[in-house]
């Protein structure tokens, strides 16, 4: 179990290590920073002087050294374009993303499990019919797309909530958080919907094809026969039995979730990494751009791998199939 | 064997006959699909060829005569004076030809290394699976964006036109061949504990064989599920990654372009620019996915 | 769960009262924020609009553009002609209650000259400034240097003990990714003060209730806040649902939607930026075209043709909605040296144009890349589209590749593009600086925006004299020699001049200003 635990972390550094290599060099290709931060009346001059004191004149390996060297300290440089370090800039802008996705992912589990169950308990009815095919809309469309839609719909036409930013914030040390103003909670309504329409239509077909699974088996018949209510045999034995890949699904698509925040977050100017993100590709803010991909695989490869130890600890029988297949 | 298949394809048709939605998303795919074909012969115009474009029909509304040319277009066209019509039948073969030869990608290499793993197991497994992990790692539109930036960083700047519907299928391809690989592997675990296989490998023929012939249409359904909600994906990522700035060129817009050029005119009234090609996107991905559902009940029994 | 709704309640009672819901309260809307509040690190628009409102300048250009004193009651050069004199106001005040005195600006002349500033090139000209007396300053400069005025327009003023109790002496070395006190504090003398400061996000400033000019400008504004929105959707669409008063940059297409809703309206007024293709007349051979060991853009009347080919009108009634001057030159008419005879716009004639492509042996046309901003200018991308089809009128093949002007801009400096779009602002309002940079043959200190590989010597002398001509109307005699080869030997394409649009509520009184430059002390509220 232990040789298990420290070869999957072994495995887990060299991963991070791969991913940090790639996404240094590749957006070593994106552009070239010099120019974006000299103003219109630089000289070659100063272009040759900026690059020296970047280092970009360095060879390649060397300048992947230094990066490494000072990612180990958490250290990732000074932001091309805001002159202040990366990681005060990724510590600012986390709390506005991770809020966005915590009520996201609560709005995709929410209403994923409920209609899940909804659409598996009246398998025939329209209602159910017309929700599962209602929601792939919501996956047949871009997420930009929805987003200027809601955007069009709810703050143009109607007025009802905002159209960008996170309204007002409280400040709770060095968190900022929008849950605690009414201006605050409305911002987060389109934007979170925006984000989780995809991972909740997920959800729902995931709970829906799970407890069909499960009100077939045995147990559940056995259920009804000894003359159990129909709620307590949905709701206390076959929903129960669906959760366990539900919660794993959710965990895993939470980094996508981040990820995906890229697109709602420029939508809707919302102030969190996402957005840092793409103003660094654009501005080829290569420090933020680096430690943005660092920061989500970090994340990416810690659930990866403590969902795995869950399942070794949980399971047996996955340890002696790994441990077959390792062979 | 054949007669194996004609009961399948008996079971599968009986199914379809019985779901309305079905008929009707097939309907769809089919007329979208032969659109897209066929769009020279069906599109009045050719708007990939900018000198036949004059600008001076620009933003004319469906069915009404253009202020300064008197021209007439059914949809309207678009701010470039390109026929919407037309550009959307153009855009569709596009968006289509990036979606199937992403989607052949990924599952050419993720049913191989999926195959692979499973059936050889041993480091190779474990490499695979770690490299699964990685590309896990970079969501899809993170690749596609390393993608274009290192192709666009390779290729000489008169390629690069053509080069980014290459790109597109690329990185779209290498994002999802994990899903295929995934799948493929753990169906590959399964059978190979199977006795045919084990049959198979007494009478000596070679893993290759093996792999290919017996365990390979045995996981083929899933892979079939798979493909066909990952035609609808790549679909919808070429569009979102076109939002981003790394879709296909404007001069040649797909309906992901499109409708990103569409966006822009939301506010201002000129709704058929957003309209036209977001229905067509809207109804295309829908049927797709709606047909992938229907194969995935179909094709797995238990769900009925 | 009942403590976190008590929580909630007493969180927007607290605000309900710390915001009191004022008129007074601009909220402020545009694409791009303020790179830093360092006011000389940076030499670019967005992060001189907030040092406006912070910090001042000794000479000020108004909300049309003119000079006007600002801290400087008086300038004129002395008897010595490397010697400009300005008379300081009296009694202004730094925002922290310290007194302004010429060592304020001898300081931060000087601190604008040092290596790490963004603005040292606008006082190349510079050798020493000195304090006479307490209100008076004299800059001294290294030969003559008439234009002098124009280049100070931008130079902030910051308080000299407040610099040094701060250690920030030098300016933030920006580029070296240093982060300074003065990057995100400010102590200027401007009509606002800073009270809050998240990049990118938000900024709030307030009236300075002891501004030396609240009897003179209208100063209705009590308190701004601007948050930057990059998307023009978005942005719009906070401008429609009333969650800001004032943005910039409202897309033409959108500004019949903001004119016709209710308690909104759009002001436009001409920029001081023209729009233009540049092409690599120099090179013996291009690299994206099919032409194999000739350069065609070498030709002057395939040059001719393609200005020929362009219909200009077209772009400014389909592309801009009316919302653009076509030009004839590259030279905003704001700009010393313009005349409407320059500006005319060349005809558009197809014909003659493909009768010129024959003759310069290009009868079947040639293909070539065009490379395009999309995020830089306005409807970059959709002008830059429209001239791929007029092109292909005449039988050249344009590839398009349009991209962020951060992956844009260093084509043109690294020679590394044969067809480009630029567009250029004039900060100085004269001829020079265009030469400078867009027509001397490109060297360390010229001519770093040539990408066209032109290079004429008897062109760089004259244009190299222009810096310490003091005769002007010699100087202006020489700027129009210029002009003139530049457009007989068509080396730029002129597209148009661009018109700024600024969306805002009805109850906004407030000109546009032409470098873009929104001054919200001028800002006043109809009542």
């Amino acid at each position: 179990m232990l040789a298990f635990v420290i070869r999957r972390v072994f495995q887990s550094v060299i991963v991070l290590l791969v991913v940090g290599l790639v996404a240094f060099s590749l957006f070593r290709f994106v552009g070239d920073p010099v120019e974006n931060m000299l103003g219109q009346e630089r000289t070659q001059a100063d272009i040759d002087r900026l690059r020296a004191q970047l280092g970009l004149d360095q060879p390649f390996p060397v300048q992947y050294w230094r990066f490494l060297q000072n990612a180990a300290d958490g250290n990732f440089g000074m932001s091309y374009r805001q002159g202040r370090p990366v990681t005060d800039l990724l510590i600012e802008r986390a709390p506005a993303t991770l809020e966005l996705a915590f009520v996201s992912g609560l709005f995709a589990l929410a209403g994923g499990i409920v209609l899940g169950i909804y659409t598996a308990i009246r398998k025939r009815g329209w209602l159910a019919n017309f929700i599962m095919t209602a929601s792939l809309i919501g996956v047949s469309l871009p997420t930009f797309l929805i987003g200027i839609l809601l955007i069009w719909i709810f703050a143009v036409e109607l007025g009802w909530l905002p159209s960008f930013g996170r309204g007002e914030t409280v400040r709770i040390g060095w968190w900022t958080t929008g849950f605690l103003t009414e201006s605050g909670l409305k911002a987060l309504i389109l934007p979170s919907i925006t984000l989780g329409l995809y991972q909740m239509t997920l959800i729902m077909r995931l709970v829906r094809s799970e407890m069909l699974e499960v009100l077939r088996q045995d147990y559940i018949r056995f259920a009804r026969a000894r003359g159990l209510s129909e709620r307590a045999v949905n709701f206390g034995h076959a929903l129960k039995n669906t959760l366990v890949p539900v919660i794993t699904v959710t965990g895993l698509q939470l980094g996508s979730i981040i990820a995906f925040a890229i697109i709602t977050e420029t939508v809707f100017q919302w102030p969190g990494v996402g957005l840092l993100f793409i103003n660094a590709v654009q501005f080829v803010d290569i420090p933020v751009m680096a430690a943005y991909l660092m920061l989500i695989s970090v994340m990416f490869v810690g659930i990866n791998l403590i969902v795995d130890l869950l399942y070794v600890a949980i399971d047996p029988r996955l340890r002696a199939d790994r441990a077959a297949a390792a062979k | 064997m054949n007669a194996i298949r004609r009961a399948l394809d008996s079971d599968l048709g009986h199914s379809f006959r019985h779901s309305p939605v079905t008929i009707v998303a097939a309907f769809f795919v089919v007329v979208l699909f032969a659109g897209a074909i066929f769009a020279p012969l069906i599109a009045p115009y050719s708007p990939f060829d900018p000198a036949t474009l004059n600008l001076m029909n620009g933003f004319t509304p469906p069915m009404e005569p253009n202020a300064f040319t008197g021209e007439t277009f059914w949809l309207g066209t678009d701010d470039q004076g390109r026929d919407v019509f037309s550009a959307i039948l153009y855009g569709m073969r596009i968006s289509l030809f990036v979606g199937f030869a992403a989607v052949l990608l990924a599952l050419i290499l993720g049913v191989v290394a999926g195959l692979v793993a499973g059936y050889v197991g041993g480091w190779f497994d474990t490499v695979i699976m770690r490299v699964a992990d990685v590309q896990l790692t970079f969501p899809s539109i993170l690749v596609a964006m390393l993608i274009f930036g290192i192709a666009k960083g390779l290729t000489p700047p008169d390629m690069r036109d053509q080069m980014a519907i290459w790109v597109l299928i690329v990185s779209i391809g290498l994002s999802d061949w994990v899903q295929f690989a995934r799948v493929v592997r753990g169906a590959t675990l399964v059978e190979r504990g199977k006795e045919y296989v084990q049959a198979a490998r007494l009478i000596g023929r070679s893993p290759g064989a093996i792999m290919f012939r017996h365990v390979l249409p045995n996981v083929m359904s899933p892979v079939l599920v798979i493909a066909t909600i990952g035609l609808a994906l790549a679909i919808i990522a070429e569009a979102t990654l076109s939002f981003l700035g790394v879709g296909a060129p404007p001069t040649q817009p797909s309906l992901g372009t499109l409708i990103r050029i569409g966006q822009g005119y939301l506010f201002s009234g000129e709704w058929w620019i957003l309209f036209f090609p977001a229905m067509t996107l809207l109804v295309l991905a829908l049927s797709v996915n709606l047909l992938g559902d229907w194969l995935r009940e179909a094709l797995n029994p238990r769900l009925r | 769960m009942k403590r976190l709704v008590t929580a909630m309640m007493l969180g927007t009672a607290a605000l309900a009262l710390a915001a009191p819901a004022s008129a007074e309260t601009l909220r402020w809307a545009a694409a791009g924020d303020s790179l830093t509040l360092d006011p000389h690190a940076q030499n670019e628009g967005p992060t001189h609009t907030m040092s406006h409102q912070v910090y001042e300048t000794l000479l000020h250009r108004d909300m049309a553009g003119k000079i006007v004193p600002s801290l400087a009651t008086e300038w004129a050069p002395t008897d010595d002609p490397n010697k400009w004199e300005f008379k300081l106001r009296p009694g202004v005040k730094f925002h922290d209650g310290a007194d302004f005195t010429a060592s304020d600006v001898v300081f931060s002349l000087k601190r604008a000259m040092l290596p790490d500033s963004d603005m040292k090139e606008l006082l190349a000209s510079v050798s020493d400034v000195v304090a006479v007396d307490d209100l008076t300053v004299q800059i001294v400069t290294n030969g003559p240097n008439p234009i002098l005025p124009s280049n100070l327009t931008n130079l902030f003023i910051l308080d000299e003990g407040w610099a040094k109790a701060n250690g920030v002496e030098k300016p933030q070395d920006f580029e070296g990714g240093e982060e300074t006190f003065a990057v995100r504090n400010a102590n200027g003398t401007g009509a606002f003060m800073l009270v809050e400061r998240a990049p990118d996000s938000k900024t709030v400033l307030k009236r300075n209730p002891n501004h030396w000019g609240k009897d003179q400008f209208s100063q209705d504004v009590t308190e701004i806040v601007f948050t930057p929105i990059q998307n023009a959707a978005t942005r719009v669409a906070a401008l429609l649902s009333g969650e800001v008063d004032f943005i910039q940059d409202v897309p033409v297409q959108d500004l019949g939607r903001v004119e016709a809703a209710d308690g909104l309206v759009v002001r436009t007024a001409p920029q001081n930026r023209v729009i233009f293709f540049g092409m690599n007349v120099g090179d013996a051979d291009l690299k994206t075209d099919n032409i194999e060991g000739k350069n065609p853009f070498a030709d002057p009347r395939v040059r001719e043709a393609m200005n020929m080919a362009i219909n200009r009108d077209a772009i400014r009634q389909v592309v801009m909605r009316g919302q653009s001057q076509p030009a004839g030159v590259i030279m905003p008419p704001f700009v010393n040296g313009w005349t409407p005879e320059l500006d005319a716009v060349p005809a558009t004639d197809v014909a003659k144009a493909k009768a010129l492509m024959a003759e310069a042996g290009y009868g079947d046309g040639f293909s070539v890349t065009l490379n395009c901003p999309n995020d830089r200018y306005i409807n970059d991308e959709a002008i830059c589209q429209a001239a791929v089809g007029m092109m292909g009128q005449i039988g050249i093949k344009v590839a398009l590749d349009a991209k962020p002007k951060a992956q844009h801009f260093p084509l043109i400096g690294g020679y590394e593009t044969d067809f480009y779009m630029l567009g250029w602002g004039v900060p100085t309002f004269d001829s020079e600086y265009i030469f400078n940079f867009l027509v001397h043959t490109k060297g360390e200190k010229y001519g770093s925006w040539n990408g066209t590989r032109y290079s004429n010597p008897e062109l760089d002398a004259k244009i190299e004299s222009l810096a310490s001509e003091t005769d002007l109307a010699k100087r202006d005699a020489t700027i129009a020699e210029i002009w003139q080869v530049v457009q007989a030997e068509t080396i730029y394409l002129p597209i148009h001049h661009q018109v700024l649009n600024w969306g805002m509520k009805s109850a906004i009184d407030f000109p546009v200003q032409p470098e873009d430059q929104p001054h919200f002390k001028y800002l006043t509220f109809k009542k």
